[in-house]
């Protein structure tokens, strides 16, 4: 009836999951609680659950991704002190749970916070920098998003019902194939990353068909902000580099479902297909989610310093070269497997190669800061800690691209540090930046600047202090994933890490108090132009938050910068065109997503624990959900002129009475 | 709708004005399109590993020893045949003629029945033959590329008679008619896919 689901899956024995997953129950059962008896569900199911609005799906994603980053950095904190103390003792993980530990954290980093982050923010500014009104597949978008939550959610069951991987973030084989990994942890890796992939690869084909089809009239491609051309990059590489990860997986889950032959050591199954072509995917991947971060950066760095973006065609070049280069150098993550000199050589020139395209970057955000009027607001400290920290990262990137270097660093702590230098240092950062850039645009008010200042300077400082200790380890011979060790030298720099850790785990909570602040204090952080950051692109020409339709009328682009050109005009006096409001169509809300992902995680899970009579209902109740979507009558509704009319006067009298204000003093 | 773009000292830089946001015809379609390109990577992922191990019979049966070209020859006509009748549904969709709608579309199903008939019965024959997908990794990598397009077939017959349900029950409504161009889009795909298929696994590996 329950297939291999026992209540034995609890692991009542294990103090640490059973107690972090009951304090996590504990914790949204009491926000269901408080969400139903204050009377929030029905606001919340329709403007939030079943909203198709980019902007709402926008910060629903970001908001998973944050939540999942206090889970990861749990995982992160719970390893660090591990090893500060596991010296010639076991510390206080057991090996098995320690080895579901950093498979999670790794899992859950780069899928579901990561991701998440970088799509979320694509997804609320790319229709308001084109200076559109919506993505180009409204409903398909949220079904990413809550497949991409279903993912996140089989993850976190598997705390409580059974157990994750203890293979690593990905799951090599021969490890992690049946007979060596036999219990469900592998399953749970393995279906909630199928099933957030096909999330992400909606939200890849949305993101691209939006960028390349619904732009406003005269944004050119080379009038597009930064941002939109890394997202279109990102996402062409989302479509290109998912799929090979959707069917690598699907051959691991036949290997152990069936008993195909696909990863195993009998009956001539080949192992080192696997670490093939889950690089094929996972080296495009890195470049998924570092490109947006590079456009936010483009965007933080010209707003700040009033400037242009120096050398925007060089940017855009440099972008679209990452974005084909990305795909010739999977190799490089396995030079020791033995492919000969020749082949190490070429893929090795390749990873070098693909620092220029960087490089170049690099020295256009410095010129574009060079002469400019800089100010350091907290996504601008961001962003020069990035730039600092991601050289750092390129370089040791550049040092394990030497084959000869990399036999003796691979899979050593060096390797580990020069990731997460160039993870947190690039990808981070830039969402950080870009969550505090774009929050006033999304909820009308700032977040609080002193302490984002005090949160950006703990994990900045709490980075260095984390990882340097972990590239000096490294070159001591310190390999990764080691639960516990008996030399005396690595010692101290896994303390120092330790420290490091707590500094960082400070910082999170400074940006957590941050947030809360805000919230608080949000009258006197109010954000009543739209365009607090006095900044150049076509999103701060709207409300803030913008109207559902976006723009009441379509903005027409004549120049980069379009948003700026239109501010300058407008201080010349240039008269300004009349407005001709007509009414908008905008698509209904629907709860096809939400349902979608409920059979999704049901699905998921009785394939994880063999249910298979589960399974089968789970796949039909996901067909009736998309022929019911598919019958509706009318997917749209129309806002009528007068309505549109009536919200952007409000807007114009609110900017005009500003601007009014400030001349008169 | 193109226009040149003139700049503040009258000069012509040549510039096409982009003329904003395309038709949702244009939309639907490309996005189809992208879904599609990303779908033939993952058969692509298939390929490769098939052809990593073709080789690899584990001392098992070769593709020389077990594929039966006559049958596949057949599949292959009775896929490309319900090509032809999808073709001719999409005509009569873009005249709104509901019956030759239908009588395309139920001709398009039976050879898309008649091509999965056919590989059912190759996969039953094999597996009873003691070379299953569990036999050798040439086989698991045959089994899953095969039976991979298999299974978009089917998902293609189940997305048919939807599609000639609700055209039955809605008409040739404007989003109707886009979801007949992406049905159209995934069956001749499926074709392309196939003809791989048939030249890397059924030609060549008769020849391994």
């Amino acid at each position: 009836m329950f297939g291999k689901l026992t209540l034995d899956a609890i692991p009542l024995s294990q103090p640490i999951p059973l107690i972090a997953g009951g304090v996590v129950l504990v914790a949204i059962l009491a926000v269901l609680a408080w969400v139903v008896i204050a009377g929030h569900l029905p606001y919340l199911w329709k403007e939030w659950i079943t909203s198709v609005d980019h902007k709402r799906i926008g910060v629903m994603y970001t908001l998973l991704a944050m939540v999942m980053l206090l889970r990861g950095g749990s995982d992160a904190i719970l390893m660090r002190g591990q090893l500060a103390i596991a010296y010639q003792s076991q510390g206080f993980l057991p090996p098995e749970h320690y080895n579901q530990i950093f498979s999670a954290h790794g899992t859950i980093m780069i899928f579901f916070v990561a991701m998440p982050f970088v799509i979320g923010l694509m997804n609320f500014v790319v229709p308001l920098q084109l200076g559109v009104r919506d993505v180009a597949f409204p409903t398909l978008n949220s079904v990413g998003f809550w497949l991409t939550a279903t993912g996140a959610l089989l993850v976190n069951i598997s705390l409580v019902v059974g157990e994750f991987a203890r293979t690593g973030w990905l799951p090599y084989p021969p490890l992690s194939e049946l007979t060596y990994s036999p219990t469900v942890g592998v399953d749970y890796y393995l279906w909630s990353l199928e099933i957030s992939g096909v999330g992400t690869l909606v939200a890849g084909i949305n993101l691209v068909t939006t960028v390349l089809k619904i732009r406003t009239k005269g944004m050119n491609y080379l009038r597009m902000p930064m941002f939109c051309w890394t997202t279109l990059a990102s996402n062409l590489l989302i479509i290109t580099a998912f799929p090979i990860l959707t069917a690598t997986l699907a051959m691991l889950i036949l290997d152990r479902y069936l008993g195909f032959h696909f990863f195993t050591n009998e009956a001539g199954g080949n192992l080192m297909m696997f670490m093939n072509l889950i690089w094929a995917w996972g080296h495009p991947e890195v470049y998924i989610l570092v490109l947006p971060a590079f456009g936010i950066f483009s965007e933080v760095v010209s707003t700040f310093s009033g400037k242009p973006l120096f050398g925007y065609r060089s940017m855009v070049l440099a972008t679209m070269a990452i974005c084909v280069i990305s795909f010739m150098v999977w190799l490089h993550h396995f030079f020791t497997m033995g492919a000969g000199p020749n082949v190490n050589a070429i893929f090795g020139i390749a990873s070098m190669i693909i620092a220029v395209p960087t490089g170049v970057k690099i020295y256009n955000w410095l010129f574009t800061m060079y002469g400019g009027r800089i100010r350091f607001t907290t996504p601008m400290l961001w962003a020069v800690g990035f730039m600092v920290t991601f050289i750092l990262g390129g370089l040791t990137g550049v040092l394990v691209a030497v084959p000869p270097a990399d036999f003796l660093l691979h899979n050593s702590l060096f390797l580990v540090a020069h990731f997460h230098n160039v993870i947190i240092g690039g990808v981070l950062f830039g969402v950080f930046a870009g969550y505090i850039y774009w929050f006033p645009k999304a909820f009308g008010f700032r977040l609080h600047e002193g302490l984002g200042k005090i949160a950006f300077w703990f994990n900045f400082i709490g980075f260095y202090v984390t990882f340097v200790p972990l590239y000096a380890a490294g070159m001591l011979g310190m390999t990764r994933r080691m639960q516990h060790y008996d030399i005396y030298e690595w010692r101290s720099w896994m303390i120092a890490a330790g420290v490091g850790t707590a500094l960082l785990s400070i910082g999170v909570l400074f940006q957590v108090a941050q947030l809360v602040v805000s919230i608080l204090r949000r009258d006197e952080l109010r954000d009543y132009t739209g365009d607090p950051w006095d900044a150049r692109s076509l999103e701060w020409s709207t409300a803030s938050p913008p109207p559902v339709f976006n723009f009441a009328v379509m903005p027409e682009v004549k120049t980069e910068d379009a948003y700026w050109e239109m501010k300058a005009k407008a201080a010349h006096g240039e008269p300004q065109p009349e407005i001709h409001y007509q009414p908008i169509e905008m698509p209904r809300n629907s709860p096809t997503g939400f349902v979608c992902a409920f059979f999704a995680t049901i699905t998921g899970f009785s394939l994880i624990w063999h249910i298979w009579w589960l399974v089968i209902a789970g796949v039909i109740g996901a067909f009736v959900t998309f022929v019911v979507f598919a019958w509706r009558d009318s997917d749209e509704y129309e806002i009528p002129a007068a309505e549109v009319e009536r919200v952007d006067r409000e807007n114009i009298a609110e900017r005009r009475s500003l601007v009014t204000a400030a001349g008169s003093v | 709708m193109s226009m040149v773009a003139v700049t503040a000292h009258g000069h012509s830089l040549g510039i096409v004005e982009h003329p904003g946001p395309a038709s949702k015809r244009i939309i639907t379609g490309y996005g189809f399109w992208i879904f599609l390109l990303s779908d033939i990577i993952m058969f692509s992922c298939f390929f490769a590993a098939f052809a990593v191990l073709m080789g690899q019979t584990a001392g098992g049966p070769t593709g020389a020893q077990l594929f039966e070209l006559r049958n596949v020859a057949i599949e292959t006509i009775a896929l490309l045949l319900s090509s032809f009748a999808c073709g001719m549904a999409s005509i009569a969709a873009d005249v709104r003629n509901q019956f030759w709608f239908q009588v395309a579309m139920v001709v398009t199903a039976v050879l898309g029945l008649a091509f999965l008939t056919i590989e059912f019965r190759e996969f039953a024959s094999l597996i009873a033959r003691g070379a299953g997908p569990t036999r050798s990794a040439f086989l698991s990598a045959f089994f899953t590329l095969v039976g991979c397009h298999g299974l978009h077939v089917s998902a293609g017959i189940l997305w048919l008679f939807t599609m000639m349900a609700q055209v039955y029950a809605k008409g040739f409504r404007a989003d109707i008619q886009r979801r007949m161009l992406c049905f159209a889009l995934f069956w001749h795909a499926l074709d392309i896919i196939w003809v791989a298929v048939f030249s890397v696994v059924y030609l060549l590996g008769s020849m391994a």
